[in-house]
């Protein structure tokens, strides 16, 4: 895209640094659990050691006698008042502290409330609770063998641990399809369980003010709004009505999805806020984090592909069956259960295409969030991109060409897939043709021939994802009914400079920067003279958030909307002030000029002076706009992914030499910070493939809950990532933007996955369910015979 | 207990119990809450500090421990109103997302950059490997101490 | 995750140290470097009622080569270890072994001392030590005494160190000309504990068979392990592949692992099979070019 403003101005493709910047660096950024108030008190959690319990009695003596301690709540406490129970997103029920039994281990028991952090964590060692363990259900397959122990047994009418079906696509189309295929290929794909592992964890601050009936929470939220709605709607019923509350979300230390729904931590503190009067601050550990905050994934896949004899790929199946944990507190739309998993034919023209989803209940913590995601897109990709490598390896065709082969082509788009989505735009081939020519892919298949000969293992691996972001379009999209638009609400101030308002909320994204700079694109007024305001929904238009990479495709396009919207009212003063009709003027970025006479011009900034000292007669003064953007289709980014790894046959260690990434995510903002979400992206996609995992052994004793066992990676395992990209302009988004932030932890993982399955297949490996731990390998190589 | 220190050159003092832990010293006693907390297993190097020129996880000291000490935060990186190199290395080679990190980041590079001024990528990438970052992926944190060593090199600090 | 309330003393000799050790008996807990105690005081899996820190005591800590040993205090920092220049030159597999001990910022505060005395078959020095054949000074109440290292591991975070002793130096014999020794190390990431690793040390003598042989192993028992009968089957010989290997067996076979998040019995034995066998290599030819 060419530049349209200087970099002065720094609208769109400048590369300005970051407006966030010079607080962080600084140390003056303001996370929640920096906010302290005066006469604050702390709240701490007692957590269930068992992970499935009649909980017999709760003994809170011992901690009411530890000095400072002020409370013990427990779910009876919660239970006067109706609140003990809180709704899921996807209409679930789930506990915010429990009156009779426990679910999974770590879930909250009872909260202690003290003067100081220090005397809540004694109080919370104190308390005595007497369990009585029940039968634990791990395995989702095994909970849905008839017999298994019903585990809600909350819900009157329940008699097994099946929470919904749900199917899409033409089961009738796809079954012919596969009658008549040539080649399939079947294959079982687990994805784990994982966290998002943020390095600021949740918590929050809640203040209830008793002068004003005034509820103020600030919180590690990734969508203030919707969560005051949800609160107005859960706990009006105590006399929290909406217009009540203020959600604060402050700087936020990452997000990724996990700070996207309501925990019971928050709701406990609001309790506890409520009841006192007083500030109450919550705060959760780095392992409650990792045990009890929402899971991403959790997927057992099985997945069919059909294919022609000359290598046309014809039909995908898949059936999965979801772990949703004890309750489905997934963050989804409402309308699709399995989030937007079906769009797992990805980026090749299949015609026909059946996808079927069953959720559990197991005694595990609850969940279904984003990992850096849209909606289950990683899954998606994941399992198309292992099943076209397999398939094409099965049929002895190397992997890039019979992707070029079956691609959705450049001429094709608006693309209709099998299952439904209307693929936006995109040039599948141009992307994997520059990640190869980037990362001489027939050299290194050469040199991998050539290793081969001397036993030494070396696979190369490939992801050509499509990614489905930007929910949503009304008609389709919304949570707990609310719809999926956003917003931006723009004010220019009479010297010319401006505020905008959002109601998504940056996480490390770099909203401040990149929001100005679609302002500045759209009205010429420097980045540097727009402030950016999310998070704050006393002040900020409602919107949905920012998850599942919405913020550019939403409220970047409700930015662009507003800001013509000031431009149309800005071109009524303009031909006031220069005495020519609305027609006769010419818009470039910061200024109108009269047609043929250059020299007569009003800047921006003469006219927002204009809007407030000598706007036409009849018009009314000001200069601002509100959009509220409902966006017509979703976007589709897509990439391709090269991935280089060598292999230690002694030890099953996999090394990632080489990874090429080529994104195209349409117009870009700010090529810095989209390569910057790339770089992240890329990191979140690594650590899944190798590194991360939450799992349960038999009695459901959590494994990966802290950090000693759950592997985020640091800068000595993650390879020195090379990026670049490809423009491929959204059609429908008025910047022609179609948002980044997630590409590569959706992409990432398949490329890491089908290299290493590339250098074993030769040894008759043909799948490896990620984490690919080095255990995992070396069981392999010693199973085929190889050893050191 | 009497606990005695300095922090950024200034002098403090506060009788805290022996089992404080110095990064709750540092951002609730004293306020400087640039120091953050990330993991309660001595993971994530959110909390770096200096304590006598040495880059330390302040979550695994307890206040005591540091009595009589020189400790340096990231709010004392800034002097005279002019940034350390790092922080303007971190500012132009976009070294930080969410911002949580980056003190830590920042003290560690910092106390690196003193030993080893002219370090090769994987030098830079061995010294933060006590430090997580859930955002960057670690490319452009490296570049931003590459950019501060170049900075100091030619006499910027 | 806060620690549970303690009483703090900061002894400023080794004699009020250990009296108050022997005063408060198993109440108390020596502190070091504080990076294995704190994480554990942190998660109130070990809530000792006072804490005697040592680091106000001088003298415990240094590296200095003295009467034919590498003489090492106590409190001797990891990063001191990684940056000496004897112990670069001189003692590779030390080295080494300093340099994946935890991340650079544990290693800042973390002890030689307090790694040993420690008594994690998960920490790295256990085995470089055993390797090398060290010594351990301890003082009591009673006066010093030595612990030779092979007998100073007695179980699962168990050592010979009596409760109101301190470890005061940890002593290495300087290795003869044509000595070398490696550290292999296998952890899941950055900062891990070891999956497995192996401390081989070796002397070649001058009709190339091996002098001394000293092979210790990480995290695969409860104790960390001397591979006595691995080390016997090289020394006297020349270390060709085919002795090696046949070490590297041995080794494999005096390890006692279990299975955990890591990895299976199996792959660990066989990890330190394939560890000690490129460990060996790299020490010979560190020997070899050390005259
Ligand atoms: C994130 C992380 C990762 C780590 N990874 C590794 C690793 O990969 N490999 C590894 O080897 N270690 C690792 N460690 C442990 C680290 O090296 C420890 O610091 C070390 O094991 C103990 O040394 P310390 O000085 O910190 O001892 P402290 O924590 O102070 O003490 C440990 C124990 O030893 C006792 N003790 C200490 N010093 C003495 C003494 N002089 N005399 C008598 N008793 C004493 C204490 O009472 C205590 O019981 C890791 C630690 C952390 C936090
Ligand atoms: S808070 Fe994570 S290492 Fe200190
Ligand atoms: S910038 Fe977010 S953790 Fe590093």
């Amino acid at each position: 895209m060419a530049l349209r403003t200087s970099p002065e101005v720094g609208g769109m493709g400048h590369s300005i640094k970051r407006k966030e910047d010079p607080r962080f660096i600084r140390g003056k950024g303001t996370y929640v659990d920096d906010v302290q108030l005066p006469g604050m008190l702390y709240l701490d959690i007692v957590r269930s050691p068992h992970a499935h319990a009649k909980i017999v009695k709760i003994d809170a003596a011992k901690a009411m006698a530890v000095p400072g301690v002020l409370a013990v709540i427990t779910g009876q406490d919660l239970a006067k008042y109706n609140l003990h129970w809180m709704p899921t997103l996807m209409s679930d029920t789930q506990m915010v502290l429990p009156v009779e039994k426990v679910m999974y281990q770590a879930q909250e028991v009872a909260a202690v409330l003290a003067t100081s952090r220090y005397a809540a964590a004694d109080g919370a060692a104190a308390v005595e609770v007497q369990y009585d363990p029940l039968p634990v259900v791990v395995d989702p397959k095994k909970a849905l063998e008839p017999g298994a122990p019903v585990l809600r047994t909350d819900k009157k009418d329940k008699k097994d641990n099946h929470i919904w079906h749900w199917e899409w696509g033409d089961k009738g189309a796809t079954d012919r399809a596969f009658g008549e295929a040539a080649v399939t290929v079947k294959e079982d794909i687990y994805l784990p369980r994982i966290h998002v592992a943020s390095i600021e964890t949740c918590g929050c601050v809640a203040h209830f003010d008793r002068v004003n009936d005034k509820l103020t929470v600030w919180m590690t939220t990734q969508a203030p709004h919707a969560i005051r709605t949800v609160f107005a709607l859960v706990a009006g019923h105590v006399g929290l009505a909406e217009h009540k509350i203020r959600i604060i979300s402050p700087d936020i230390g990452g997000g990724f999805g996990g700070k996207v729904p309501v925990y019971p931590g928050y709701v406990i503190a609001v309790a506890a806020s409520v009841l006192t009067g007083k500030p109450v601050k919550w705060i959760e550990d780095r392992m409650e984090n990792l045990q009890a905050d929402s899971f991403a994934r959790d997927y057992h896949i099985t997945a069919e592909l059909a294919a022609k004899k000359d290598g046309t790929l014809t039909a995908l199946r898949i059936k999965t069956l979801a772990d949703h944990g004890y309750t489905d507190a997934a963050a989804n739309p409402s309308k699709f259960p399995a989030g937007l998993f079906h769009v797992c034919t990805g980026s090749y023209d299949l015609k026909a295409a059946h996808v079927e989803v069953d959720g559990a209940y197991t005694n595990k913590p609850p969940g279904g969030i984003a990992y850096r995601c849209s909606f289950r897109v990683t899954e998606a990709v994941h399992t198309i991109e292992r099943m076209v490598d397999l398939m094409a390896h099965q049929l002895n065709i190397d992997p890039a060409d019979f992707r070029m082969k079956n691609f959705v082509k450049p001429e094709q788009f608006p693309y209709k897939s099998a299952l439904g989505w209307e693929y936006d735009s995109g040039n599948y081939g141009g992307a994997l043709k520059k990640a190869m020519d980037t990362i001489g892919y027939a050299d290194l298949r050469r040199e991998q021939a050539e290793k081969r000969k001397r036993g030494q293992l070396m696979g190369i691996g490939i992801s050509s994802f499509t990614e489905i972001v930007g929910a949503g379009p009304s008609k389709h999209f919304d949570i707990l009914g609310l719809k999926m638009f956003d917003s931006c609400e723009i004010r220019v101030h009479p010297t010319g400079k401006a505020i905008a308002r959002f109601g998504t909320k940056s996480q490390g994204q770099g909203h401040e920067t990149t929001y100005a700079q679609i302002l500045a694109e759209e009205l010429g007024i420097p980045a540097q003279d727009i402030q950016v305001e999310e998070g704050d929904t006393d002040t900020a238009p409602y919107g949905l958030g920012t998850y599942a990479s919405r913020s550019t495709p939403v409220a970047g396009a409700a930015a662009a909307v507003a800001a013509r919207k000031v431009r149309d009212k800005a071109r009524k003063i303009a031909a006031y002030l220069l005495e020519v009709a609305e027609d006769d003027l010419v818009w470039e970025p910061g200024k109108f000029s009269v047609k043929g006479a250059p020299s007569k011009s009003k800047t921006i900034q003469d006219i927002a002076f204009a809007a407030y000292t000598n706007h036409p007669q009849g018009m009314e003064a000001g200069l601002e706009a509100v959009s509220y953007y409902d966006p017509p289709n979703l976007t589709y980014p897509f990439g391709s992914y090269i991935c280089v790894v060598d292999i230690d046959s002694g030890t099953g260690e996999v090394k990632v030499r080489r990874f090429v990434a080529i994104d195209d995510c349409g117009n870009i903002i700010n090529p810095m910070i989209v390569q910057g979400q790339v770089h992240g992206g890329l990191t979140m996609g690594l650590a899944p493939a190798l590194y991360e995992e939450i799992s349960y052994d038999e009695i459901g004793n959590v494994r990966g809950g802290s950090f000693i066992d759950y592997l985020v990676p640091t800068a000595v395992e993650t390879p020195k990532w090379e990026t670049g990209h490809t423009v491929t302009p959204s059609p429908h988004h008025p910047l022609g933007a179609k948002g980044v932030g997630e590409s590569a932890t959706v992409g990432a993982p398949a490329a890491i996955a089908n290299a290493v399955v590339d250098a074993l297949w030769y040894l008759g490996v043909r799948h490896i369910d990620i984490p690919i731990t080095p255990a995992k390998v070396w069981k392999l190589l010693r199973e085929k015979g190889v050893t050191e | 207990m009497l606990v005695k220190l300095s922090v950024n050159g200034e002098k403090h003092e506060a009788n805290v119990e022996p089992r404080l832990l110095l990064v709750h010293m540092i951002r609730e006693v004293l306020r400087l809450t640039g120091t953050h907390i990330g993991c309660d297993t001595t993971h994530c190097g959110a909390c770096t500090i200096l304590v006598d020129g040495q880059p330390v996880k302040s979550c695994t000291m307890f206040a005591v421990q540091a009595q009589g000490k020189q400790l340096m935060t990231v709010e004392g990186l800034e002097q005279n109103g002019k940034l350390h190199p790092l922080q303007e290395g971190f500012m132009a080679e976009h070294g930080l997302q969410c911002g949580y990190c980056t003190p830590g980041m920042l003290m560690t590079s910092y106390a690196f950059l003193k030993k080893h001024p002219k370090p090769s990528e994987d030098d830079i990438r061995w010294a933060i490997s006590g430090n997580l970052c859930r955002c960057t992926g670690y490319v452009n944190i490296v570049k931003a101490v590459q950019h501060a060593a170049a900075a100091i090199s030619q006499g910027g600090a | 995750m806060i620690p549970a309330a303690f009483e703090y003393h900061t002894p400023s000799t080794i004699g009020e140290a250990t009296a108050l050790l022997a005063k408060l008996g198993d109440d108390a807990k020596v502190l070091s470097g504080g990076q294995s105690l704190i994480p554990l005081m942190k998660l109130r899996l070990a809530s000792p009622a006072h804490l005697v820190d040592i680091n106000g005591i001088p003298g415990l800590s240094g590296i200095r080569e003295a009467d034919g040993f590498l003489r090492i205090g106590a409190l001797t920092r990891e990063s001191e270890l990684e940056e000496s220049e004897v112990v670069r030159s001189r003692y590779p597999l030390l080295h080494d072994t300093s340099k994946v001990i935890a991340d650079p910022l544990v290693r800042n505060l973390a002890t030689v001392g307090g790694n040993l005395a420690h008594g994690d078959p998960a920490n790295d020095h256990p085995a470089t030590m055993l390797a090398l054949g060290a010594e351990i000074v301890a003082v009591g109440p009673k006066g010093e005494r030595r612990v030779p290292i092979a007998s100073f591991f007695t179980g699962p975070f168990a050592t010979s160190l009596r409760p109101d002793e301190i470890l005061v130096e940890i002593r290495i014999p300087s290795p003869p000309a044509r000595s070398g020794g490696a550290y292999l190390k296998l952890e899941r990431k950055v900062g891990d504990f070891a999956t497995a690793a192996v401390a081989a040390q070796v002397t070649i003598g001058a009709n190339g068979a091996c002098e001394h042989v000293g092979i210790g192993l990480t995290n695969v028992g409860l104790t960390p392990i001397k591979a006595t009968k691995a080390e016997a089957a090289l020394k006297g010989k020349a270390p060709d592949e085919a002795a090696i290997k046949r070490a590297a067996e041995l080794a494999a076979e005096a390890s006692e692992p279990s299975a955990d998040l890591r990895g299976s019995v199996e792959y660990k034995k066989d990890l330190v099979r394939v560890l000690t066998a490129r460990a060996l290599r790299k020490a010979v030819e560190r020997a070899g070019s050390r005259r």
